[in-house]
């Protein structure tokens, strides 16, 4: 009985892949699924704005608001952090935990400063009068750019919770593969940073 | 399953790891680092110094840059390629770029005219109101 068996399902066709590639550890294609339905969110902020960002209702407009000075030392702080991270990731690879911890930890000042600068900005704004409630302009801003700064918060908030995880127990396999999930929200930051400087403060400076 | 089909995926299994993706080099965040720099300068210095007079070439030349930033960046920090994770990866990537696609083009297309039925108001009534 058990021989027919086999003789049927031999000639059954198959309708899948029997090489199909199977990740060995499916962790970063979850994260990167989880990064892109975050990059959704971003996209209808971006959308929003888009369309919003031009209604100033009599209020100021970008070029009023915007100082560039601090839009551009941001970015290189953005940057900076990136390449940091990127060291970090490197000295990872070399089994070097203390140097990894250095540099996480240059990586951690670099996007406090850029922090601290965009808390500065919202709070040189709403001073003046150009809060969120102002316009439909301001809100959209507020709310595209607020999205990202809470973002580099949360950012800030697990590179901490992985030094001090490092700094325990080591370079581990757990502790490597949630140092690549955060290089990877990290550096996708700073790719949503580039849509809103380039987007927001520098189309809008133009006008 | 039989032992024969286990010791075959066992092999490619092993096979798999050969590729493992999503470690750079130091050259490799070098350049990425170097080339976002000038990426990131250039459109900084086209609207702040005000080089070009063309409003609407320099918005175009800005938001190119910044496109070709972001790739820049998926390439030399966020290692994208073709064959990480089986494709799949790049599979989300491109699905995810045709929905921002649809939802940036088509939001921008609907609303272009989003003022054009409004009530024709002078500055002074905009300030006056509540």
């Amino acid at each position: 009985m058990s021989a027919t068996q086999v003789q049927q399902t031999d000639e059954k066709p198959q309708f899948y892949l029997t090489e199909d590639h199977h990740p060995e550890n499916s962790t970063m294609l979850g994260f990167w699924l989880y990064l892109m339905s975050d990059c959704l969110i971003f996209a209808v902020l971006f959308a929003t704005h888009g369309v919003l960002g031009r209604n100033y209702a009599a209020g100021p407009s970008p070029a009023d608001l915007f100082d560039l000075n601090i839009v551009a030392i941001n970015t290189a702080m953005l940057l900076l952090s990136s390449i940091t991270y990127g060291f970090a990731m490197l000295q990872m690879e070399r089994n070097a935990k203390m140097e990894t911890l250095v540099w996480l930890g240059i990586t951690g000042v670099f996007g406090a400063i850029f922090l601290a600068l965009e808390l500065y900005e919202f709070y040189h704004l709403i001073h003046e009068g150009a809060g969120p409630t102002r316009s439909a302009f301001l809100s959209s801003f507020f709310t595209l750019v607020g999205t990202h700064g809470l973002h580099v918060t949360f950012g800030i908030i697990w590179l901490i919770t992985l030094m001090v995880q490092v700094g325990r127990h080591g370079l581990i396999p757990e502790n490597r593969r949630r140092l690549m999930c955060l290089s990877m929200f990290w550096h996708f930051l700073d790719v949503i940073w580039i849509g809103v400087f380039s987007f927001v403060y520098l189309l809008g400076v133009i006008g | 399953m039989s032992p024969n089909h286990e010791s075959a995926a066992d092999t490619h299994h092993a096979h798999s790891h050969g590729h493992d993706a999503g470690h750079g080099s130091f050259k490799g965040y070098m350049t990425g680092f170097i080339l976002s720099v000038i990426l990131t300068a250039i459109p900084f210095w086209l609207v702040m110094a005000g080089v070009l007079d063309s409003k609407l070439l320099t918005a175009v030349i800005v938001m190119g840059i910044g496109v070709v930033q972001i790739v820049v960046h998926m390439v030399y920090f966020l290692h994208m390629n073709p064959r990480s994770e089986g494709g799949w990866t790049m599979m989300a990537l491109i699905f995810t770029l045709i929905i921002v696609g649809i939802a940036l083009a088509g939001s921008l297309w609907v609303m272009h005219h989003l003022n054009q039925n409004m009530m024709p108001m002078t500055h002074e009534m905009m300030k006056n109101m509540p």
